[in-house]
């Protein structure tokens, strides 16, 4: 049966303080402004028939209204709780005026019911209920999400937490979801026009006179040379603050939506990066975060004090806070134009101190696939997690540009940082030669000419096409770093290469055969594709023999990170692991970067794979994987 | 237990490589592993879980007594090993969705996916100059506009630019309707029509030309046109905005028209016929809307100077100009 929000609950929702009713109407239990945490009897939806409605709303952020588009009246959608082992049927009513969809992020399921319009299914036309029918046959942390157009931005997304059918491997004594996500004024369609008519629209953080002048960011050589290569190095993010509120559960910062705790008590917080468009670098300050799951899938635990959480990717983390006192929760995005912001506290209407939020990186040559100084390395392994000893490639800090502007949560914050730092760094093991460069620097004495920055032989397979605009020379493995901008931070900082599987993985074939594909793009055209081939060219898929074991080779030839999602399938980060490789949904190309995975064709139909960026999706960064019996009808 | 949480927090370490041995191995003087793909972090048969409340790394875990040297050698697995060469499938032929849904259906919407995804045709106009110029015998006004219409590659683009007097009627005034196809990462090549309303009797060209972004971030066009009557005109110009601040935006921007013969009917001399150069502040209070100031220096040359003098008129100005920058 379907539970809705009674009044009962709404009630308490209120009585916990801090507008509680105001909010409500708006809110799912688990979202309202305070939350006690995910307790047997709160408000979910669960059960083996759960109706869900799509239809247009409005939300409150900040003490703001906002167009949005929710699930049963709320933004975030309902948490759908469902069991590990049971069968559940899920009836989708769209009652827009539009088609829409959904798509159950990271579970296995039959392809008919994956929810992709044009390729699982024809779409829910308006008015109409689709039933979505399933037997649910693993355990963690999910979400779920419209795959139509940008109803993904506006709201309709929620979290999907499946319990396991046995005794649960992590032990916690209270939980919470922490959904982030961005919310705008501008609809999706203005958003995506102004990008294609202006691809810098949303940078508000960009190099200018006044930061040459004062010494910040790039040296003057440095600007020219990527002015000469027609590069922007403070192109971070598309879409950023100056369009984008940050969210924790549908909360902007102001109204600071806090999770309620009991010192000592182990505490499992489920993030879910719901955005359409950015990843944020979590932490809370004060705290330290055991992974103990990455995209719903037990891991080795992990103790870090940040993480970079991709769009799409999900994260259970411990935490046991010992004392009697507030802590924030931060998720910056990784432009820094901004920030979600919660509390996690004893009490409600208690507040920490809010760190400011810390200077936007420049894109390096290395985000270009260009880095020289990591070959002696070897595989790029060298710069995991080993803060402040991969200092080759490092920018000296010289500040941000002093025009640069962020979006009003950086007031939470007070004053900005200093620069990124350097406290507790230690200087003397650097190499001078090294410290002195900016971005770029550490290219001076190399002639640009020799590396070329389109050269096809480095990628036959990629169409020759206006839309790549790079091809990477030198991709790097960089799964053993931790995110643009979080080089240096002074902290542990999650890398891909910490994570490993809890349990051995269910396939350790070896590939039967590798395919590279190449994550291509245009920054001043915004066109996004795989192999420079969009999803408008072709409906043709890459194609998979069921129970084949294949090995992809994702090569990042553009100065963005994209994070890239398979449908239908897990697959198996390539990071040193052996058969406890750490299975994902969705993994994180850094710039100018590659990642390996090897996969089980397990699953039969056509599947969506395309970058979660949503912007990029649009522009056509989506292909299909098709899976067919061997020898079967073709 | 307790033993092989040791070995596989160990294998851990190892297979992280660097993080675990600069927290914890380097003070004790251990080797850093160079190529951490190999050891395998756990015998396949070994089911043993570790406890997932200890972490894997740092903390107590104490990893300095360990001898690494004698860790079982352990077999390569799963992503450790090799991938072979076997050929790709060929593509399937038939849509999977299509057993399920009718085809139709299906059909129709995978058109609306594939126009979703990178297919949705757009449009946005962008006037980059419309200004009026104070002049003692009132004031010109000056507009120069572009619009385009279409996908990534091609494009419907429309361009014009003109001036008049506010009190005396539009002294200039041209359209083009091309058709522009990028070519490459940073340029189009543009063919079509233009059309001059004025001066002089009106004036239809045929019209090639290219538009793009060229090193060093200046935006660049060229051109040349064919009238028909068998003149030859060419133009090339260029602009660059140098960010003050995010919001102050300086432009200079010059242009150089050309003419291959006399055109007395048009004032036009053969060989370059006027250059022109500004620098206009603008302040983007919206992406979309920058009020400007500026001075703009024009300059008829050769011949056509010549006819300007004839007509009675200077064949140089300088002069302020003000106007807005915008798009939408």
């Amino acid at each position: 049966m379907t539970k809705t929000i009674d009044r009962r609950t709404l009630l308490r929702g209120a009585g916990l303080g801090a507008g509680g009713l105001a909010l409500a109407a708006w809110m799912p239990a688990w979202a309202q402004s305070v939350s006690p945490g995910l307790t047997p009897d709160l408000p979910t939806v669960s059960g083996e028939d759960i109706r869900l409605r799509i239809a247009r709303q409005r939300m409150a952020i900040d003490g703001r209204h906002y167009r949005a588009i929710g699930v049963n009246g709320t933004v975030p959608a309902p948490l759908i709780r469902l069991r590990e082992g049971q069968h559940v049927r899920l009836h989708v009513e769209n009652a827009l005026d539009e088609d829409s969809s959904i798509h159950w992020h990271g579970l296995i399921v039959p392809a008919q019911f994956d929810g992709v319009p044009g390729v699982s299914f024809p779409g829910i036309t308006p008015r109409s209920t689709f039933r979505y029918d399933f037997p649910i046959r693993q355990n963690g942390t999910y979400w779920y999400h419209s795959h139509s157009g940008g109803q993904e931005q506006l709201g309709l997304y929620g979290p999907l937490i499946i319990d396991p059918a046995g005794p649960d491997p992590v032990r916690y004594d209270r939980e919470h979801v922490i959904l982030l996500s961005d919310h705008s004024r501008s609809s999706p369609e203005a958003i995506f026009r102004n990008l294609k008519a202006m691809p810098g629209y949303y940078n508000y953080q960009r190099q200018t006179l006044a930061g040459l002048l004062a010494g910040r960011d790039q040296k003057g050589r440095d600007r020219a040379e990527w002015g000469k290569m027609r590069m922007d190095p403070a192109d971070i993010s598309d879409v950023t603050g100056a369009a984008y509120t940050y969210l924790v559960n549908g909360h902007g910062p102001f109204d600071n939506w806090t999770a309620l705790f009991k010192p000592g008590e182990r505490v499992r917080l489920r993030f879910v990066n719901a955005a359409a468009m950015t990843s944020f670098n979590v932490r809370i300050p004060g705290l330290r975060f055991t992974i103990v799951q990455a995209d719903g899938q037990h891991v080795v635990p992990v103790e870090v004090d940040e993480f970079q959480i991709g769009v799409a990717e999900t994260y259970d983390a411990i935490v046991t806070p010992m004392e009697d006192k507030a802590f924030t929760l931060v998720g910056e995005a990784i432009d820094r134009s901004g920030m979600a912001r919660a509390t996690l506290a004893p009490r409600p209407g208690m507040v920490a101190a809010v760190p400011p939020l810390r200077p936007r990186p420049l894109a390096t040559m290395k985000d270009m696939g260009m880095d020289m100084s990591s070959m002696d390395h070897g595989g790029g392994d060298a710069s995991g997690g080993m803060q402040g000893m991969s200092h080759g490639a490092m920018p000296a800090p010289r500040g941000v540009d002093p025009s640069a502007e962020r979006n009003a949560s950086a007031r939470l914050g007070g004053a900005a940082a200093a620069p990124p730092s350097l406290a507790g760094m230690d200087h003397s093991r650097v190499d001078p030669s090294a410290t002195g460069g900016t971005p770029g620097a550490d290219m001076a004495g190399m002639d640009m000419g020799a590396m070329r920055m389109r050269d096809f032989s480095y990628a036959p397979e990629v169409r020759k096409t206006p839309g790549v605009q790079t091809l990477s020379p030198m991709p790097m493995d960089r799964t053993g770093e931790p995110g643009q901008g979080l080089e240096d931070v002074g902290h542990r900082v999650l890398v891909y290469k910490d994570l490993m599987a809890l349990d051995r993985n269910p396939d350790v074939r070896a590939p039967s055969r590798s395919l590279d594909i190449h994550l291509t793009g245009n920054m001043e055209r915004f066109m996004w594709a795989f192999d420079g081939v969009k999803m408008s060219d072709t409906m043709e898929p890459f194609p998979f023999v069921e129970g084949e074991r294949v090995r992809v080779n994702l090569i990042n030839d553009t100065m963005m990170g994209h994070p890239i999602h398979l449908h239908g399938h897990f697959f198996e980060l390539v990071t040193g692991h052996g058969d406890h490789a750490p299975r994902k949904h969705t993994v994180i190309v850094q710039p100018g970067g590659k990642v390996t995975w090897d996969f089980t064709a397990d699953a039969v139909g056509d599947w969506a794979f395309h970058c979660h960026l949503l912007y990029h999706m649009m522009a056509g960064m989506m292909r299909t994987v098709s899976v067919r019996p061997k020898g079967g009808p073709a | 237990m307790i033993r092989r949480v040791a070995i596989l927090a160990a294998g851990t370490a190892l297979a992280m490589g660097a993080p675990a041995a600069a927290q914890d191995h380097s003070m004790h003087g251990m080797p850093m592993p160079k190529a951490p793909a190999k050891p395998k972090p756990a015998a396949p048969q070994q089911e043993a879980k570790p406890d997932p409340d200890k972490p894997a790394d740092g903390g107590p875990t104490d990893h300095g007594g360990m001898d690494h040297g004698t860790m079982p050698a352990m077999q390569a697995a799963g992503t450790a090993l090799e991938a072979g060469d076997a050929p790709a499938p060929a593509p399937p032929t038939d849509h999977y969705a299509d057993r399920f849904f009718p085809a139709a259906e299906m059909e129709r919407s995978r058109k609306v996916s594939m126009r979703e995804m990178g297919g949705r045709p757009l449009g946005s106009v962008l006037f980059n100059l419309a200004e009026f110029q104070p002049r003692s015998g009132g004031s010109a006004y000056r507009w120069e506009g572009e619009g385009w219409f279409g996908g990534d590659v091609n494009r419907l683009t429309v361009k014009s630019e003109g001036e008049g007097l506010v009190r005396g009627g539009i002294e200039s005034a041209e359209v083009q309707l091309l058709y522009s196809r990028a070519v490459d990462p940073y340029f189009n090549l543009q063919a079509g029509v233009r059309h001059d309303f004025r001066p002089g009797p009106a004036r239809t060209y045929a019209t090639l030309g290219f538009e793009g972004l060229a090193p060093y971030m200046f935006e660049v066009e060229g051109a040349v046109f064919l009238s028909t009557r068998g003149e030859l005109l060419g133009r090339l110009g260029g602009y660059y905005d140098q960010r003050i601040t995010q919001r102050l935006i300086l432009q200079p921007r010059a242009e150089f028209n050309l003419s291959a013969q006399d055109m007395p009917a048009q004032r036009i001399g053969s060989g370059l016929t006027s250059a022109e150069l500004g620098l206009r502040l603008r302040y983007e209070i919206a992406r979309r809307f920058a009020p400007y100031v500026g001075l703009s220096w024009e300059a008829k040359a050769g011949r056509t100077a010549a006819y300007a003098r004839a007509d009675g008129e200077k064949p140089s100005a300088l002069g302020l100009v003000a106007g807005v920058r915008f798009w939408f």
